[in-house]
């Protein structure tokens, strides 16, 4: 689905993942964690690979990270991407669990577009902290903004 | 313990030509790949009892087996992961065979890529990782997904773009010798390299392979049959297949190293059940669908160390009379990007010495298959 103010694509919301973003509406950055052993894990998935329980809870983040990696799209791209162009897409990794990485953007502003920080501010190990932009529909998504 | 070495043998290939555009439909194109692979061995489309494929673009067996006028089929299989699953045919095949399933089997890959939609444009497509944790982010395609690991790996290991160029003029020099190549009049330099367009960076456009209309396919059969074939057999002496604990497909960015690829579990396996190995490799066929998955592979099948995957490039070392002459038919990048069916296909022509940029003396060949996919690999010899 694509969000009709901004042209860009809303999360398709499954089962395992719909606490993320329900936790994202309310600002809070949370990672799926094992009731059982503890050991967190991302993507969020039904049983823990470590001890196989079914028993999660959602763990609540720092919010902070670090750039572990980020590509400059060019097009062709899906239109409200190709309207931002060249635009930042990030991986960051958390300072709280460094195995745990979240795909994103860093941006200016939390509202502000994924083209609105200069490429050239970006590098790897940049330390960024979450923020969080309506996406259309309820749903929140988490943004990327540089640490001064 | 029962062995798949050397048990069947490729005896057959054909192909279709590749192009931007090909008027007909994917079925008809599937259809004269494999006839042209069974006149090449010379085996009867009655006499072929087993089917391999692969998903994505897909052309149903059913469809396949009623126009070609197969016989009664006893086996078949399709592999997942679009251009991770080309060298898993051979493998289901062989498996099938060397174990009484089936005598004849026929693996193919039909596709309209160049005419055809792109498949990243589809929004709904959930495959394998859940589309939600990136695509919102404007990672929506291949390249993002890849130029996102190809950073990463440039970072740690100060691979450099001129690395990726390595790759991409030796395919390219070979798809000059290539008739049947899309770029076969049509040479690369180092400035057309570092001066052409982004497409995510740090990938440009010759990072990217080809999107091509085309189909071709292979014939399997037992190690004995294939004596009595047509022409010289080529040995399937060693396959494997690949999805490596907490793997995540193009996005493999949530395990401890996401650097380290299916490659590694892959050859793991083949050679853990080869003869072979790989400094016994004259000349291979890597899956090129980026030019950084050349190197990842080239470290995760072994014939160098963690992070020399760039540096193994210098000094003209995938060309022909380097280290290891690369897709010699020009591969994905230069050849065709038919999901990796064309790599196959060259291998046996390497190996029965007819290829357009033979390898003197060819006798042992490496195909792999996707990698930042759940993938698979061959081992063919002469």
């Amino acid at each position: 689905m694509t969000d009709s103010d901004t042209g860009y694509l809303t999360p398709v919301i499954d089962e395992d993942g719909a606490p993320f973003w329900s936790y994202a509406a309310q600002g809070q950055l949370r990672v799926q964690a094992c009731a059982s052993c503890d050991e967190l894990r991302f993507p969020p998935r039904p049983c823990c690979p470590h001890c196989q329980s079914f028993d999660s809870t959602w763990r609540r983040m720092s919010g902070r990270g670090r750039i572990w990696s980020y590509v400059l799209p060019h097009p062709p791209l899906l239109p409200g991407y190709a309207e931002q162009a060249p635009y930042n897409a990030v991986v960051v990794e958390l300072a709280d669990a460094p195995h745990i990485r979240l795909v994103g953007n860093v941006v200016a502003a939390p509202d502000a577009p994924l083209n609105s920080v200069d490429p050239a501010r970006l590098r790897v190990g940049a330390p960024v902290r979450v923020a969080f932009t309506e996406a259309g529909g309820g749903v929140a998504v988490p943004r990327w903004l540089l640490e001064r | 313990m029962a062995t798949l070495k050397d048990a069947t043998a490729i005896a057959g290939i054909g192909q279709t030509a590749f192009a931007k555009h090909l008027h007909e439909s994917e079925k008809t194109l599937a259809c004269r790949a494999i006839l042209a692979a069974l006149d090449d061995a010379g085996v009867s489309p009655a006499e072929v009892d087993a089917f391999a494929s692969y998903t994505m673009e897909e052309t149903d067996e059913v469809e396949i087996a009623k126009a070609i006028g197969a016989g009664d089929v006893t086996f078949f299989s399709k592999a997942g992961y679009g251009g991770g699953g080309s060298c898993a045919t051979v493998a289901h095949l062989a498996a099938a065979i060397a174990t009484g399933q089936a005598n004849v089997g026929v693996a193919w890959r039909s596709r309209k890529r160049g005419s055809g939609p792109r498949p990243w444009k589809n929004t709904t497509a959930q495959l394998p990782t859940p589309g939600q944790w990136t695509r919102p982010f404007g990672l929506l395609r291949p390249a993002d997904e890849i130029g996102m690991l190809t950073r990463r790996y440039m970072h740690e290991y100060g691979a450099t773009r001129d690395h990726l160029f390595n790759v991409a003029l030796a395919c390219r020099n070979r798809a000059n010798q290539n008739p049947a190549a899309i770029m076969y009049e049509r040479p690369l330099t180092r400035e057309m390299y570092m001066t052409s367009r982004w497409i995510s960076e740090p990938l440009c456009l010759f990072d990217n392979c080809l999107e091509t209309d085309g189909a071709l396919a292979c014939v399997v059969v037992g190690a004995e049959r294939a004596r009595d074939c047509r022409r010289r057999p080529v040995y399937v002496h060693s396959v494997a297949q690949s999805l490596p604990a907490q793997h995540h497909g193009m996005v493999n960015y949530w395990n401890d190293d996401p650097l380290t690829g299916p490659a590694w579990a892959a050859a793991r396996q083949l050679w853990k059940n080869a003869d072979l190995g790989p400094q016994d490799v004259d000349v291979a066929q890597i899956y090129d669908a980026f030019t950084p998955l050349v190197p990842l592979s080239l470290e995760g099948y072994g014939f160098c160390g963690r992070g020399e995957g760039g540096p193994f490039t210098e000094g003209g070392a995938l060309e022909i009379g380097g280290r290891l002459p690369l897709n010699t038919g020009g591969g994905g990048l230069s050849e065709a990007y038919v999901h990796g069916f064309n790599l196959i296909n060259e291998g046996v022509k390497q190996l029965r010495g007819v290829s357009t940029a033979q390898v003197p003396d060819a006798s042992t060949c490496l195909v792999t298959a996707g990698e930042g996919v759940p993938t698979s690999a061959l081992l063919l010899r002469s």
